[in-house]
């Protein structure tokens, strides 16, 4: 399955990638997602707890399953106003 | 009135935004931007603001809605920079058209609030010796 994955503010900097395409296997979870793609950032994978998750512009928890063409943000803690 | 963008806030807008012949109050909140953080001395050069825009967007849509489901029948106008903000111009803006006064300080107070806590939009400092720093949100 393929996905579109964007990441913002600090989360952007430490990845490396504001959006980019990701191919994950069939059942994957938010977390499991973030696993992968935070492995190569031990700095990164320490904001899990302050990191929220978007999938299709709805926030959802990590549990929550992914499909095909679904875009996913990783939203880390906010600084608006 | 819901936009995010680079755009200065034109205040006067988000006021005609929010007229009506039926109401007998506009209140209005603007955020500007701060030389200095909590808890940091370092002056700061200048603020970058960074939205994930159709979810914000969609979040000052649900924010207006819940004021109107608290106090009822407001017009509400939000609006949010995104990119470069020079310090002490506006970042935010808040105008809600009330009824009554009381309606609109209360719904004005909580759309900032609500922002605050969990629209999807962040902001870096540069500080005047290089730095840069994002800045999260502590509760109001």
């Amino acid at each position: 399955m393929a996905l579109r994955v964007l990441a913002f503010a600090r989360l952007r900097e430490l990845l490396g990638f504001g959006e980019r395409t990701l191919d994950v296997g069939e059942s994957a979870t938010l977390d499991d997602i973030w696993i992968s793609l935070t492995s190569a950032s031990p700095e990164a994978s320490r904001l899990r707890a302050a990191t929220r998750f978007a999938r299709n512009g709805v926030v959802v928890d990590g549990s929550t399953r992914v499909c095909d063409g679904d875009e996913i943000a990783l939203l880390p803690p906010v600084g608006g106003g | 009135m819901i936009a995010i963008g680079p755009e200065p806030i034109d205040l006067a807008a988000l006021i005609a935004a929010v007229e009506d012949p039926a109401h007998g109050a506009i209140c209005t909140f603007l955020g500007t931007t701060r030389e200095t953080s909590p808890g940091d001395e370092r002056p700061v050069e200048a603020l970058d603001y960074e939205a994930y825009v159709d979810l914000a967007r969609t979040d000052f849509e649900a924010i207006a809605t819940e004021a109107r489901e608290r106090w009822g029948p407001l017009r509400i106008a939000i609006v949010h920079r995104t990119g470069r903000v020079a310090l002490g111009e506006a970042s935010v803006a808040v105008a809600v058209g009330s009824p009554h006064r009381g309606a609109a300080f209360d719904a004005c107070e909580f759309a900032i609030d609500t922002l605050k806590a969990r629209a999807p939009i962040w902001k870096r400092e540069t500080y005047r010796d290089g730095g840069t720093a994002w800045i999260a949100n502590t509760p109001p």
